[in-house]
């Protein structure tokens, strides 16, 4: 993944609930337009689950990458 | 002397300052909780009042009778806080000095964060709106009710499901159930955020009748026409709208150094120090933790920060048995019909959901009525 300025990350990596991709849609509800929101995640299912909401919501996905023993998902708010 | 200022009396605050005073002699430190509210909330109970399971003043009490004598209790808005001064200021002007600093006002609720939720849906995440509520079910003759959140993050994760099932319940008991139509819905693709416990309610909705639509992130409400509209572009009209509002950290810390916009404070998951500042801690609702907005976590999370504090005050290391939160928390999860599920789980270990029984049902509502002896008194 190219270097892309990520402006707010959450660590979610033992965040049963409520979880990392609940984590993930208040942070970007939270976030202005055009900014980056990334969420670590260990658990399995966020690499279906985050990509997919992503979609859903119209925003940009823009990749998964190993981080910290777990996933770093990384989303740009369009709207 | 050294002075301790804990902000907030609720379940944090409270549990904080009463540990405080248990473990420091009293020429080690002044302790002093300062409180918006002169009264300490049992929040969950809210859950009950819709349904008139629940008299709403029997769930606050004075905060002063829950307190250690000797922990001072300031009544006043927090409306600054300068961590070069080491000051909080509040609203009528006053400026408390502090050593240490412990940061547990909460969360807040927004309903003005979406437009038309103010005017067009109801919610129990207050004493006013959860009575407010109870009249509104009590009126109503059938038709349809939506229930979901409304906001991320938002306290207690499973109370929007909770409801939905107490729901069912009540309009059955009504004998209106036949002639209601119940929409659950939630912000991610299955009914609730925790895999095996999803997998156990969706089939408990589904024998019940109770419509599901997942992926529903709620963005605005038409009142005039009882419309939700969700960020995924999708639309929900009923004759009753129940949605859990949106939140937000204590208004003073919105945009400040330690927190965010939202005012969620910048915390450490273990130490629950505050980022850039060594002599605060934070706890409970206010953290940026993605972790459960639960009074259980709050619980949890005290013994952590009075053992840091301490270790500090005294210049000595922190007992690292009780030096680090490790996530645990606990909740309950009501499922209707005299049933509930207990929730238990910490950053390592995920939930195993045994199936709803009566006997935790039981636990519940014994907890609930003896939360006012146990928890924040720091007994249990």
């Amino acid at each position: 993944m190219e270097t892309i300025t990520i402006n707010k990350e959450i660590d979610a990596r033992g965040s049963f609930c409520p979880g990392p991709l609940m984590a993930l849609i208040g942070a970007v509800k939270a976030a202005q337009v055009g900014e980056v929101v990334a969420v670590l995640s260990a658990d399995d299912g966020s690499k279906k689950d985050i990509p997919l909401w992503i979609a859903k919501a119209r925003h940009e996905y823009l990749g998964a990458e190993p981080a910290a023993g777990a996933t770093r998902f990384v989303c740009r708010k369009l709207h | 002397m050294k002075r301790i200022l804990v902000l907030g009396g609720g379940t944090g605050g409270t549990l904080v300052a009463n540990l405080l005073a248990k473990k420091l002699r009293p020429a080690e430190a002044e302790i002093v909780l300062v409180s918006a509210s002169a009264r300490h909330l049992y929040q969950p109970g809210w859950l009950y009042v819709p349904f008139g399971r629940q008299d709403p003043r029997a769930l606050s009490r004075p905060l002063r009778r829950l307190l250690r004598p000797r922990v001072r209790l300031q009544i006043g808005t927090a409306t600054g806080l300068d961590t070069t001064q080491q000051q909080l200021t509040l609203a009528s002007g006053a400026a408390l000095a502090y050593d240490y600093l412990v940061l547990a006002p909460g969360a807040r609720i927004t309903p003005a964060d979406i437009p038309g939720f103010q005017e067009g849906v109801q919610h129990f995440y207050s004493e006013e709106a959860a009575f407010r509520l109870h009249a509104a079910l009590e009126e109503f003759q059938g038709g349809r009710i939506v229930v979901g959140v409304g906001g991320l993050p938002h306290k207690c994760p499973v109370a929007p499901l909770e409801f939905t099932f107490l729901l069912d319940e009540y309009l059955t008991h009504r004998h209106l159930r036949g002639a209601t139509e119940i929409v659950y819905t939630y912000p991610i693709g299955r009914v609730f955020s925790i895999p095996s416990v999803a997998e156990a309610a969706q089939p408990l909705l589904e024998q019940r009748g109770i419509q599901i639509e997942t992926f529903f992130n709620l963005e605005e409400v038409v009142p005039e026409r009882k419309l939700l509209r969700s960020m995924e572009g999708t639309e929900i009209q009923a004759d009753l709208l129940i949605m859990t509002p949106p939140h937000r950290g204590a208004q003073f810390l919105e945009g400040h150094p330690l927190a965010d916009a939202q005012g969620w404070v910048k915390t450490d998951r273990a130490t629950l120090q505050v980022a850039g500042a060594d002599n605060i801690w934070a706890l409970g609702d206010v953290t940026d933790l993605p972790i459960s907005k639960a009074g259980s976590a709050a619980h949890f999370e005290a013994p952590v920060v009075v053992e840091r504090l301490t270790a500090a005050l005294r210049g000595t290391a922190p007992n690292p048995q009780h030096a680090a939160y490790g996530g645990h928390v606990m909740c309950f999860l009501e499922v209707g019909y005299g049933k509930a599920s207990l929730l238990d789980f910490d950053y390592g270990r995920p939930p195993q959901v045994a199936a709803p029984n009566p006997i935790v049902h039981y636990q519940k509502m014994v907890f609930n009525k003896a939360y006012w002896y146990l928890v924040p008194t720091g007994v249990a």
